[in-house]
């Protein structure tokens, strides 16, 4: 049992939070010029190269490295939704490996692919997808909306999810792979946001849309029968995008937290650990509750990834992680803005721009209710038909 | 290093004490409770187990196992989710154990630990808690005066476990001014010394009615300067205030997580409008929810014994976060069992409205036992 981090880590966190602040200087310029898509490198990353570096010091008592990832995804949302610079490929990058044939990921391997999924009617629930797939002689037919498309924009091409036969529900539904300039594929917007406003996010429609047959991902044209896969109630298995989502959450709230309780401390103000319940100031409490909070989340989001690490199954603990990630970065960002008072909304400070920012993380890979749905399975031991 | 294994040795002792837990405490709980009465065999039997006097070194007869408050808080959760008034009675005896050998001399260890070292479950508490409102350890209002080479005793403490029948009380005193955990001294009283004085009730509580609490009025009360807990280096106070609110975190979790099963198992058996409530949202939510902060609880109780146990400089502010989410969480968790059962919640039969007033006691108490 340990809880603490190691001097290679301790040494990433701070180049992180370091890097992070150069990174701030530049927020509120693409918060405000939302149209445009910042550049995927930026000037000061050649004289700041990955905080990761910073590891090299001393690999004695590291945690393990899906522990570490979720380290590095909450310091790297410390600083803003701006990175020094972009890595290649995007999320439907992660599908195409993933599922992708030997060709397809010969083909498409070296391209930035989106994911999209999310329509105008359907987002949690991913099985209600309309946009259709209609195969006409060797050509796949799309036609249908797409929204909040993930790095939509900047790609070079999407997988997207269309259903080959309505009536199979989710077994009919397959991903197809779309490069920018096929006719009839429209990028109609990048979405106007609350918050993330730099992250590219774009609205897309497919209009008779017509791709090569073996533009369907994986290959596989069949429509397995209705009961014959279905979704279990107990999953046997690991899933760290939950967790690392929770974790991008928890990197705003921590951000906001740091920022006030540097605030503070030019006035003098600190808390006072030693200090029973029943002599803390209102501020004091609340920047203990709101610290508390983000231990918790922040231990609940290791404790997934430290399963994972251990080749247990996670699907639960994912959820958990999920679930107290996105509360502490809705209530963690209002919080502070309550302990900042008035000044705490304008721009004078970043935290009103990480409230906004970190709302969304109660949002996508799964709003905290569907998180909910699936402790609940696992805890009662349901399917998803028993609990929906 | 993130790292939330166990040794082996600590597996075993936890199963030992769920076994425990589940075989000797579980079904005492409710007579106890009712009839203000903690059961011998119930402390003997823990006392058998070893979990009070395992860490007492072999120079003091005892059997030297590590003072660890990381295997101490997974013996805790384990009592806790068993019964943590029970548990918190039968671990009495480690609020006086765990601090002398933490902080006695040489001398104060060879003179006050051997006698818990015997077969027999021994008495043994500390007195903590003060009547003011505003009761903080950190600016406790019991004084300590030294002159002539002894100590003058003066305050009211409250709520102290087992005093009428230990042979010496801890007393947590003052003995300067300031404030801050490093101002707490701590003096083994006997408590036949002229000047203190037991209430001659126990004191009435909303839970753990089985442990007799006890009012302890310090009037004047002299002992010598070998009385003061480390001698004249004194304690680490913050040390000693950590390891009890741990403890205390501990069984709360414990009980958060007895209240979260039973909810699991009734709400997957009780049906309206023709299903189990479980296949309900408004339910199944409230139960997700309480498995998710028994979870988070348990792992901030966890970073914070471990920190205690590294003699880390965080561990006071570890265990302070700790403390304050656990108060927060697990009353919340035991509220919200009661409303999954509804009326039958409300009822003196099962044992959902026990954990309520339990937890109620726990989370504001500093601390029944000792991690």
């Amino acid at each position: 049992m340990d809880f603490t981090y190691s001097p290679g880590e301790q040494a990433m966190i701070e180049e992180y939070k370091r890097q992070g602040k150069i990174l701030r200087q530049h927020a509120r310029y693409w918060e405000e010029h939302e149209s445009e898509v910042p550049p995927e490198e930026f000037p000061e990353s050649a004289d700041n190269p990955t905080p990761l570096l910073k590891l090299a010091i001393d690999k004695e008592g590291d945690s393990s490295g899906i522990v570490m990832g979720m380290m590095v995804t909450i310091y790297n949302s410390w600083g803003d939704t701006l990175s020094m610079k972009m890595g290649p490929g995007a999320l439907g990058n992660a599908a195409l490996a993933a599922a992708g044939t030997p060709e397809q990921k010969e083909r498409w391997g070296n391209t930035r692919l989106a994911m999209s999924i999310t329509e105008p009617g359907c987002g949690s629930d991913s099985k209600a997808v309309q946009t259709t797939a209609v195969l006409d002689g060797d050509e796949w037919v799309l036609n249908g909306d797409k929204i909040f498309v993930t790095t939509g924009v900047r790609a070079d091409g999407v997988v997207v999810w269309a259903t080959i036969d309505k009536s199979a529900g989710r077994a009919g539904i397959k991903s197809f792979i779309v490069m920018k300039g096929t006719p009839g594929f429209e990028l109609v917007r990048k979405e106007k946001k609350l918050g993330i406003r730099a992250d590219d996010t774009a609205a897309l429609r497919f209009d008779d849309c017509r791709i090569p047959r073996d533009h369907l991902l994986g290959g596989d044209e069949t429509v397995p029968k209705a009961g014959s896969g279905g979704f279990k109630g107990v999953m046997k298995t690991f899933n760290m995008t939950r967790p690392a989502v929770g974790a991008g959450g928890i990197g705003k709230a921590l951000a906001s937290h740091d920022h006030v309780t540097e605030q503070l401390a030019e006035q003098g103000f600190e808390v006072d650990w030693e200090k029973g319940r029943q002599n803390r100031s209102t501020i004091e409490q609340t920047m203990l509750e709101t610290e508390a909070d983000l231990e918790a989340a922040t231990l609940t989001v290791y404790r997934a990834a430290w399963l994972s690490g251990q080749k247990k199954p996670n699907n639960l603990e994912a959820s958990v992680a999920k679930s107290k990630g996105g509360e502490v970065a809705r209530t963690g960002p209002q919080r502070m803005i309550e302990v900042l008072g008035a000044v705490g909304i304008t721009h004078d400070h970043l935290v009103e721009k990480w409230l906004r920012d970190g709302r969304i993380s109660d949002i996508y890979e799964g709003t905290g209710q569907i998180q909910r749905l699936i402790i609940a399975r696992e805890i009662f031991g349901y399917t998803s038909a028993e609990l929906d | 290093m993130i790292d939330f294994s166990l040794t082996e040795e600590q597996e075993m002792i936890r199963d030992a004490a769920r076994n425990f837990a589940q075989n000797e405490l579980v079904d005492r709980a409710r007579d106890a409770d009712e009839e203000f009465n903690l059961p011998e065999d119930v402390t003997e039997g823990a006392w058998a187990m070893g979990f009070v006097a395992g860490a007492i070194p072999e120079a003091n007869g005892g059997v030297g196992m590590d003072r660890s408050p990381t295997t101490n808080v997974l013996v805790l959760e384990e009592l806790g989710a068993g019964c943590p008034s029970l548990a918190s009675g039968a671990m009495s005896p480690s609020l006086f154990v765990n601090p002398l050998i933490d902080f006695g001399t040489d001398e104060q260890k060879a003179e006050y630990l051997p006698a818990f070292t015997g077969e027999s479950f021994t008495a043994g508490t500390l007195a903590m808690q003060e009547p003011d409102f505003s009761f903080d350890p950190a600016n406790i209002k019991t004084s300590a005066t030294l002159s002539n080479g002894e100590y003058t005793l003066n305050g009211v403490k409250r709520l102290v476990p087992l005093a009428e029948s230990s042979d010496h009380i801890l007393v947590l005193a003052k003995t300067g001014e300031g404030i801050g955990l490093d101002t707490l001294d701590a003096f083994i009283v006997p408590r036949d010394a002229s000047g203190l004085s037991i209430s001659n009730e126990r004191e009435r509580t909303i839970g753990f009615q089985a442990v007799p609490h006890y009012t302890v009025t310090l009037d004047n009360v002299k002992v010598g300067a070998s009385q003061r807990l480390g001698g004249e280096q004194g304690i680490d106070g913050a040390r000693l205030v950590n390891s009890i609110r741990i403890g205390a975190a501990a069984l709360a979790v414990g009980c958060a997580r007895a209240a979260t099963e039973f909810a699991i198992d009734y709400a997957k058996e009780r049906h309206a409008f023709g299903k189990p409530i479980a296949q309900k949202q408004a339910i199944a939510f409230m139960i997700a929810d309480m498995h998710t902060e028994v979870d988070a609880m348990r792992w901030m109780v966890w970073k914070a014994a471990a920190l205690l146990e590294q003699n880390h400089p965080d561990a006071t502010k570890a265990t302070t976060l700790a403390q304050n989410y656990v108060q927060r969480k697990a009353m919340k968790v035991a509220d919200d069992g009661i409303q999954v059962f509804g009326g039958h919640g409300f009822i003196r039969e099962l044992p959902v409205e026990m954990w309520f007033r339990h937890m109620r006691t726990l989370t504001i108490i500093e601390g029944p036992v000792a991690a």
